[in-house]
């Protein structure tokens, strides 16, 4: 593809109006209050709105469109999973999390434990989480702007680490809020316009492109295929995506920008519906591109069939429409980086910094240094990262990132919240058992002894370990606390009980 | 702080049967479809009308069962939940 200057336009203006939103945002940044949770000034429907964008990565739109495009509805599957966690976060997470935490979900499970070593546990699960994440928006990122704007892939992720750097930076939470408002719009509304200009072409009825679709390709195309080839792995992944979504350090960070719980819970009703609808727009993106721009087009340009989504935009809408949905893919993977750093920040700086080597004790100003320092240290750990792990699966690694966040902190969150005898060991053996677990099987899976060390054989046969590692940590968590009672917490749950309804 | 209320214990119960009830039922959709999936390809293969199949419906449904659960959620917490806080708010006198 040559290098497209409407698309380069359109992505120097979102960039423009980004910096624009953070640098207004900067002047009001003035305590580590603002910088996490934006003041806790975010109304119940801009915060669903976030949650969204932050969701809506871009394993979503670009990944899952290229898998239906290029597998049928086997890429659906993945849709599915991604919107099935939301309920989850609201009926077991949301209102619990916002009453009892201040910054970060931590905040939470060391809310009645021993503050020190319950952080520096969940920051091992927290980091991992985000790490893998961050890899995978790199690596979109990187091989979007290689595509279209003809740069290397190398300057492509350096240039994403630094936007993202100075919006985080100045602006903290309530500049990354607003980008990830500006940002879900868009790609509700880029995704929504795209789907009309392919429904348009079947008397908008999606049954007609389904039927085009399994006329050009066969009717395997609507039916479960290859991808899913084993039960077990299916039901591991589905499992890890289920559960992943309540253990998303950057998700959950998100519940302290609104000012009390009830608007915690309008806030997932309004990002379950705009998540929801926009996966319902991935049925017809998908298949969308499948029929108009074609599945050995598609591969053409890149094997992955990450490119299905700008294909079908150019094919139904010109330059000047390929321009615009490729700026929003860009800003889909700028902001929710933007938000993975924030979230890595808060882990080092307050979790960290302040309440394990200061004892609690820091001044504002220092909190701030701090989180800006950690901020800085994660954007280069982040570029780096995805210069080292360039050709990876995006939608893969995204899914492996929810396992690690199934495993290490949503046993753990849970416990802490409704079972009285969960003492310190047992969330700290729950999140690190949970964390390591992940991280060995993924390491003895198929995709890394098979596909990628070229091993005959793997020890371990699910590509996504969730199925064992899950359980593995509600066991290990629930079994420790047992034999190793702790009075003194199980003592202070009725405070966990009391603010869990009424907040502070 | 005082010892929790009975009226709160009542309600902390029925917030968590509702909400583990609910957390079932996701599951159990959800679960069910993924395990059509791994053992019912054939039923899911199944053309309703053209260019819809039964496993598309299905995924579609699923959806649409993710937003009903979350409305009857919202629905309770809005109608019983909220006022039941605030009589038991109201009986502890000014926090």
């Amino acid at each position: 593809m040559q290098p497209n200057f409407v698309a380069m336009g359109g992505f120097v203006l979102f960039i423009g109006l980004s910096l624009v939103i953070t640098w207004m945002a900067a002047r009001r940044t003035r305590s580590a209050e603002h910088f996490y949770a934006a003041g806790r000034s975010i109304t119940g429907v801009q915060n669903g709105l976030a949650l969204a964008g932050d969701y809506m990565s871009a394993a979503s739109f670009l990944g899952i469109a290229g898998l239906v495009a290029l597998s049928g509805f086997d890429g659906l599957i993945y849709s599915i999973g991604f919107l099935v966690g939301w309920p989850v976060v609201m009926f077991l997470i949301a209102e619990p999390l916002r009453n009892l935490g201040k910054y970060t979900f931590t905040d939470v499970v060391a809310f009645r434990l021993k503050q020190g070593p319950v952080r520096v546990a969940s920051a091992f699960g927290g980091l991992a989480v985000i790490s893998f994440y961050l890899i995978a928006q790199m690596v979109g990122a990187g091989n979007l702007i290689r595509l279209l704007f003809g740069l290397s892939y190398e300057t492509a992720v350096v240039i994403v680490g630094i936007v993202m750097l100075a919006y985080v930076l100045f602006g903290g939470m309530l500049a990354t809020t607003w980008v990830q408002i500006v940002k879900a719009v868009l790609l509700l509304g880029g995704a929504f316009l795209l789907a009309m200009l392919v429904l348009v072409q079947f008397a908008m009825n999606p049954l007609a492109l389904f039927a085009e679709a399994s006329r050009q390709y066969g009717e395997a195309v609507l039916a479960p295929g290859r991808l899913v080839s084993d039960p077990l792995d299916a039901m591991s992944l589905g499992i890890a995506l289920m559960f992943g979504t309540a253990g998303l350090p950057h998700i959950l960070m998100r519940f302290y920008t609104v000012p009390d719980a009830k608007t915690a819970r309008v806030s997932v009703a309004i990002a379950t519906a705009v998540i929801g609808a926009f996966y319902l727009l991935t049925f017809i993106l998908g298949f969308g591109a499948m029929v108009l721009v074609g599945q050995d087009a598609i591969r053409a340009v890149d094997a992955g069939g990450n490119m299905a989504a700008p294909l079908l935009a150019e094919v139904v809408g010109g330059q000047a429409f390929l321009g615009f949905i490729a700026a929003v893919a860009f800003a889909t993977i700028l902001a929710v980086v933007a938000g993975l750093t924030l979230a890595g920040a808060a882990t080092l700086s307050h979790d960290i910094w302040v309440s394990v080597i200061r004892g609690g004790h820091a001044s504002e100003r220092e909190q701030l240094v701090v989180a800006r320092g950690a901020t800085v240290l994660l954007a280069l750990a982040s570029i780096a990262l995805g210069i080292v792990f360039k050709g990876q699966n995006v939608a893969y690694m995204v899914g492996l990132a929810f396992a690690i966040a199934a495993s290490a902190n949503f046993p753990a969150l849970i416990l802490s919240i409704f079972w009285r005898n969960f003492t310190t060991r047992g969330a700290q053996a729950s999140m690190l058992v949970g964390t390591a677990s992940t991280l060995l099987l993924i390491y003895l899976s198929p995709t890394i002894q098979i596909d990628i060390l070229k091993q005959p054989t793997a020890w371990f046969p699910l590509r996504n370990p969730g199925l064992v590692t899950i359980p593995l940590s509600f066991v290990v968590g629930i079994v420790v606390s047992l034999l190793a009672p702790e009075p003194e917490a199980a003592r202070r749950f009725h405070e966990v009980e009391q603010r869990i309804h009424f907040g502070e | 702080m005082e010892p929790v209320s009975n009226k709160l214990r009542a309600l902390d119960a029925a917030r968590w049967r509702i909400a583990v009830s609910l957390t079932v039922a996701m599951t159990l959709v959800y679960v069910g479809f993924i395990l059509l999936i791994a053992y019912g390809k054939p039923l899911l293969a199944t053309i309703i009308v053209p260019g819809l199949s039964l496993g598309i419906l299905l995924g579609a449904l699923v959806i649409l069962a993710a937003w009903i659960l979350i409305v009857i959620y919202v629905y309770w917490a809005n109608q019983h939940y909220d006022t039941a806080i605030a009589s038991i708010r109201r009986d502890s006198g000014p926090r």
